[in-house]
């Protein structure tokens, strides 16, 4: 247990770029879907469940030690949106370089040199929860969390949403937290002896394609 | 319920139905069908086919599936054959009586040169069912696939039952695509909201594998606001589309459809035109991402 590591990876202000994302929350504002608290805590629970899941489980599969390659592979088959694996690299890269600042170490050392190109975010993450001596509990949590707080915050700023609003939704959002992060860690340890066929594939058709709406559009306040 | 027992192989446990086809090329330059075995509920038929296409009808499919049935359905297409297979109508996911799921799984393989269309109608999740799908499809490189997918939540005006779809795709052995949809009341919260399906009743998918996308993937591009193409890390692309009815969703699929076998003509086209091609393939493929997302544009001209 390492509960101070696990606070300062949690945390908004890790310097790892997540604050330019809003998680598909500005498309799905721009479109309409998200218009106050009420859709904005229908708009967190599906992503949850969906990216928030697949990103969470394989964050642990990563913090269990598991093949980051097979892990990035697995994370493109369930991305199939080219801006959202763009995305989703990009956020990897960035937190892989605060990671091997903050927790310096041959293993993140190793990620780098290997892999180029970047990984996708939660498998870094789970990495990253590794090198800072967290379990696969914290990174799915982590995980989890962020897939939820990432568009809360987000629409604070688009919808200028109160937010002691957006607050309470990832308040309600809660008991689905550490639903979501329990299944992620037992689907990861399935991983380990069966593959990473055995890890969650939830998908959310609108995040897909409004995630490649939102790359069109001129005039974003988040990059996705 | 008194066409349960009108049912064959049923016991309390449901209905174990195992359909195979198998197409290969009959030497004369169609396709032949040497295994071509329905079962209970999977009746199968040879329709007439076009060219050196055969083409293959499901039947019956109306009559299932209920809770506890396990349904499979296998194809395998050898290479050099081409073989269409669609259905006569719509499946029905129907309430069982029993609180088990009903699981329906399509196994799919294509060969090197050979060619499959798997389009059948849309499937219809009734009110009270509990369907567990699974489509896995395996196609050799060199091999091609179109696959069509369509989810109706609940008969007009009827909530659906619990639906969950899963899709694997892999190309020469190469995970390219693992999708699980769930929804209805027994997916996790959120099913119906802004991010997964925004309150719309169908969502529908067309999965394309072409040797052509591995040099020259299609871009992505977008059908209004609810229907988008896009390139998958390999040699194929998925259309994704949710709409309020099936007509609108089969009309969204069709127009992406066209768009990526445009876009699959071209790709030919141009390697019919350079030769050298593969070395340009080659350049591709180490920043394909990259090129794709700088060139991603709204497909105004053919949006609604």
């Amino acid at each position: 247990m390492n509960r101070a590591a696990l606070l300062l990876l949690a945390d908004g202000r890790f310097p790892a770029g997540g604050h330019a994302h809003s998680g598909g929350a500005e498309a799905a504002v721009r479109a309409g879907r998200i218009t106050d608290a009420a859709s904005l805590e229908a708009f967190c629970r599906g992503r949850l469940h969906t990216a928030g899941l697949v990103a969470a489980s394989l964050a642990a599969a990563a913090a269990l030690g598991a093949e980051p390659g097979e892990l990035d592979a697995a994370a493109d088959a369930r991305t199939p949106s080219p801006a959202l694996r763009d995305t989703a690299r990009r956020l990897g890269r960035q937190l892989l370089r605060a990671g091997r600042t903050t927790w310096p170490g041959g293993q993140l050392d190793a990620l780098a040199t290997v892999f180029p190109r970047g990984l996708h975010q939660p498998v870094v993450l789970g990495a990253v929860a590794r090198a800072a001596g967290l379990g696969p509990e914290d990174a799915a949590y982590c995980a989890a969390y962020e897939s939820v707080g990432g568009p809360a915050t987000a629409t604070v700023r688009l919808l200028s949403l109160d937010p002691f609003d957006a607050t309470g939704v990832l308040a309600r959002l809660a008991p689905d937290t550490d639903r979501v992060a329990g299944r992620a860690v037992r689907a990861a340890r399935e991983a380990l002896t069966d593959g990473v066929d055995a890890l969650p594939a939830a998908s959310a058709p609108l995040l897909e394609i409004s995630a490649e709406a939102h790359a069109a559009r001129g005039g974003r306040l988040f990059a996705s | 319920m008194a066409g349960l027992n009108t049912r064959p192989h049923r016991g309390t446990a449901g209905v174990r139905a195992h359909a195979r086809i198998a197409a290969r090329p009959d030497g004369r330059g169609g396709t032949a069908l040497p295994v071509l075995a329905g079962d209970g509920p999977l009746a199968l038929r040879r329709t007439r086919g076009t060219g050196d296409e055969a083409r293959v009808t499901v039947v019956g499919a109306m009559s299932g599936p209920l809770g506890g049935d396990r349904f499979l359905l296998e194809a395998e297409v050898a290479e050099g054959a081409r073989l269409r297979v669609g259905s006569a109508a719509a499946t029905l996911a129907l309430p069982g009586q029993g609180g088990e799921p009903a699981r329906y799984e399509t196994r799919l393989r294509v060969g090197a040169g050979g060619a499959l269309r798997w389009e059948p109608e849309p499937l219809i999740s009734v009110r009270g069912s509990d369907l567990r799908v699974h489509t896995r499809a395996d196609v050799a490189a060199g091999g091609r696939l179109l696959l069509r997918e369509e989810l109706v939540l609940g008969r007009h005006g009827e909530p659906p039952g619990t639906l969950a779809s899963r899709l694997t795709l892999r190309v020469a052995g190469r995970l390219l695509l693992d999708q699980d949809l769930a929804c209805g009341p027994g997916a996790p919260g959120g099913w119906d909201g802004p991010a997964v399906l925004g309150g719309h009743r169908t969502v529908g998918q067309v999965l394309l594998v072409a040797p052509e996308f591995a040099s020259r993937p299609p871009e992505p591009r977008l059908l209004g606001d609810t229907a988008a193409l896009v390139p998958l890390d390999g040699p194929a692309a998925l259309i994704t589309a949710v709409a309020q009815d099936a007509l609108t969703l089969r009309r969204l699929l069709s127009e992406a459809t066209a768009a990526a076998e445009e876009a699959m003509a071209a790709a030919t086209g141009a390697a019919a035109e350079a030769p050298g091609a593969a070395g340009a393939a080659t350049g591709a493929a180490d920043g394909p991402a990259g090129t794709t997302r700088a060139d991603a544009r709204p497909a105004g001209s053919t949006a609604r």
